[in-house]
């Protein structure tokens, strides 16, 4: 079933706590997007709105063209996957999917015949008649999947599902989501606050900060060209280096306050020379050279196989990770230098991106 | 393992059991045993292995006058029954009031179930047998049941057991489209299964042990629970049947005997089967 979702200018307090600023979205039928912020930026909040099961202090939710802010969770048709599964415990992982089902007064074979069906999707048929407490975390997550499946609702709402599981685990359950939701055209919402789950699930990505939605594009989009230095900071393993500048040379380079000049390959930033800025650029960017450039004192070597992150301090006591293909060098100061293509220049005042002018 | 066994642990356990066991031991003995040598002190550790008629004696017939204790015993039965599931009913109803909606004076309808604590049956005793009066519901099974069924621990008790399910069970209980009534029936009850089989169990033997407002409540013969009738043969100015008071007694410790380990088997299978 396809269902177009619309939110407008949706706000939620509690008390005298601002907890959302005000969300406009739109998701295509079909499309999945991934919601990601820090914990407690309020995500979950977004989505139990979403869901019916808070009222929103203001805005509205348009679901296929059809105001339901005001309807009860059950009249909404939008089936969710909570972070603990929060399963029945004493029903058998067959009533589990089942029990919405018989509430909506389906027939009994129709009930079978779709709780097979989502159980044969899941892997879950010789399982259906345990209990939860007979099952791993795992099976459990497709359980509770495999209830929000049968209902074949309108929207499919995920609150951080994974986050429970192993890491092995989530990444397998991660690829069977993307493939599930793909395959059965339902658009989802997906919360979330580990960026790679982020990247890899959505087909856009909406950026949430302390309730405020800082961006909202495709998942490379948000990765290479950061809307703010919160999300800068935030997408992309390890971290991007973020480091103190001034606007220099006509708005043609950045000043590092580190030491060197790095014009900007890509144009102008407009401004006045002497202006604050904060460079961004990521681990996987920063080149080693043989010498000159800046000195990095290495503080600490983390091998992870295939590559090798080096976190270090650069001589005015900024800290600097790179990450390299391969093994780390053994000296305790390597060179760095900072290709200037692969800059991230933002606004220190604002937090901004700054784009090149013209 | 180590396979030598601990004798001073096992002896002291096995002095705490016939501690324990020994009084109920001699009631048993001496209910086979003959009225008269009871009464001059020559009470016998070994039962009297042609005496066990007497408890078919007292079961069918009683002390000469009295009820019968089969009808004592159905009277004791049938009231603790009502009370424990009646106090269990009152008080899912009340705590799931109190613990799942938001209405109007919540807190004051939890504080006033809270502070009735500080009201046991003894002291509010007179006031509620003129209401009983009021009622016409003196010598009534009713009278005899219905004041006694209010409880405020055991709705504390589940407002506790409700606190602890989590919030996203409910919900996810609400985006299935269960309402309250299917909610309560549905969730609720069977995830507190176990503490309802634990919480009858205690209730039911509070219930059979009532005394004091039975004997003032039901002054006629046919509502005489078997703690008043064991009272009662005592208290005959005759000589005293002590052989037939004993055995009443070991028949009035049965049902709750009965009742305990009914449910335990119950109260575990509850345990084990949900997991909150
Ligand atoms: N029912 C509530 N009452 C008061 N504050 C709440 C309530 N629910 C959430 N909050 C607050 O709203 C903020 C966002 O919470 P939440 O949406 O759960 O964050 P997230 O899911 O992103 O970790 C938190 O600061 C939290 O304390
Ligand atoms: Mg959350």
């Amino acid at each position: 079933m396809m269902a177009s979702l619309k939110l407008e200018g949706l706000r939620k307090s509690f008390g005298a706590t601002k907890v959302l600023h005000g969300i406009d979205l739109e998701l295509a039928s079909g499309e999945m997007l991934v919601i990601v912020g820090a914990s407690g930026c309020g995500k979950s909040t977004l989505l139990r709105l979403v869901a019916g099961l808070e009222e929103p202090t203001a805005g509205r939710i348009v679901l296929d063209g059809r105001d339901v802010a005001n309807l009860d969770p059950a009249e909404r048709d939008i089936a969710m996957v909570f972070q603990n599964y929060a399963l029945y415990p004493h029903m058998s992982v067959f009533d589990n999917m089942a029990y919405g089902l018989k509430i909506r007064r389906l027939s009994t074979a129709e009930i079978r015949k779709r709780v097979e069906e989502a159980a044969d999707m899941l892997g879950l048929r010789p399982l259906l008649d345990r209990k939860p407490r007979q099952l791993s975390g795992g099976q459990r997550q497709r359980v509770a999947m495999g209830r929000a499946i049968v209902r074949h609702p309108k929207l499919f709402l995920f609150d951080e599902p994974l986050s429970n599981l192993d890491a092995k685990l989530r990444v397998t359950m991660r690829a069977e989501i993307k493939r599930l939701q793909r395959r059965m055209g339902v658009t989802s919402l997906y919360v979330t606050h580990d960026q790679v789950e982020a990247m890899t699930l959505g087909d856009r990505l909406l950026v949430l900060h302390q309730g405020v939605p800082v961006q909202l594009a495709t998942p490379m989009e948000v990765f290479e060209r950061p809307a703010d230095i919160y999300v800068a900071g935030f997408i992309g393993a390890p971290a991007m280096n973020l480091l103190p500048a001034r606007l220099a040379a006509g708005g043609t380079a950045a000043q590092l306050d580190a030491g060197p000049l790095v014009p900007f390959a890509d144009g102008r930033r407009a401004g006045a020379d002497g202006m604050k800025l904060t460079v961004g650029i990521r681990p996987e960017h920063v080149a080693l050279v043989a010498e000159g450039g800046l000195a990095l004192q290495v503080d600490l070597v983390e091998p992870l196989g295939s590559e090798t992150v080096l976190i270090g301090r650069l001589p005015d006591g900024e800290m600097l990770s790179i990450k390299l293909a391969g093994a780390a060098p053994p000296e305790e100061t390597v060179h760095v230098a900072i290709p200037p293509p692969n800059l991230h220049v933002f606004d220190a005042a604002t937090g901004l991106r700054l784009e090149p002018r013209g | 393992m180590n396979r030598r066994i601990d004798w001073t642990a096992h002896i002291v356990l096995i002095l705490g059991v016939a501690l324990f066991v020994l009084p109920v031991w001699l009631v048993f003995a001496g209910a086979t045993q003959d009225p008269g040598a009871i009464d001059r002190g020559e009470l016998s550790l070994l039962p009297n292995l042609h005496g066990f008629g007497v408890f078919a004696d007292v079961l069918g017939n009683g002390v000469a006058g009295a009820t019968p204790v089969w009808r004592m015993l159905a009277v004791s039965f049938g009231m603790a029954l009502a009370i424990a599931v009646g106090k269990i009913a009152i008080s899912l109803l009340s705590a799931y009031a109190v613990t799942f909606f938001r209405f109007p004076l919540r807190m004051v309808c939890f504080w006033t179930i809270f502070i009735t604590l500080m009201l046991p049956v003894e002291v509010r005793i007179i006031p509620t047998y003129a209401v009983m009066a009021g009622f016409g519901l003196i010598n009534s099974f009713t009278g005899l049941t219905v004041p006694l069924i209010a409880s405020a621990t055991a709705t504390l008790l589940f407002r506790q057991v409700f606190l602890a399910i989590p919030d996203e069970l409910v919900e996810a209980a609400r985006m299935d489209g269960a309402g309250p009534w299917r909610f309560f029936r549905d969730i609720l009850l069977p995830v507190s299964a176990a503490n309802v089989a634990a919480l009858f169990v205690i209730l039911f033997v509070y219930g059979w042990n009532q005394y004091l407002w039975p004997l003032l409540v039901a002054t006629d013969p046919r509502l005489d629970t078997i703690v008043i009738g064991i009272v009662k043969m005592i208290g005959t100015d005759s000589a005293v049947p002590w052989n037939k008071v004993m055995a009443t007694s070991v028949l009035a410790l049965l049902p709750p005997i009965a009742v305990v380990l009914l449910m335990q088997r119950w109260f575990v299978k509850g345990l084990t089967e949900g997991d909150k």
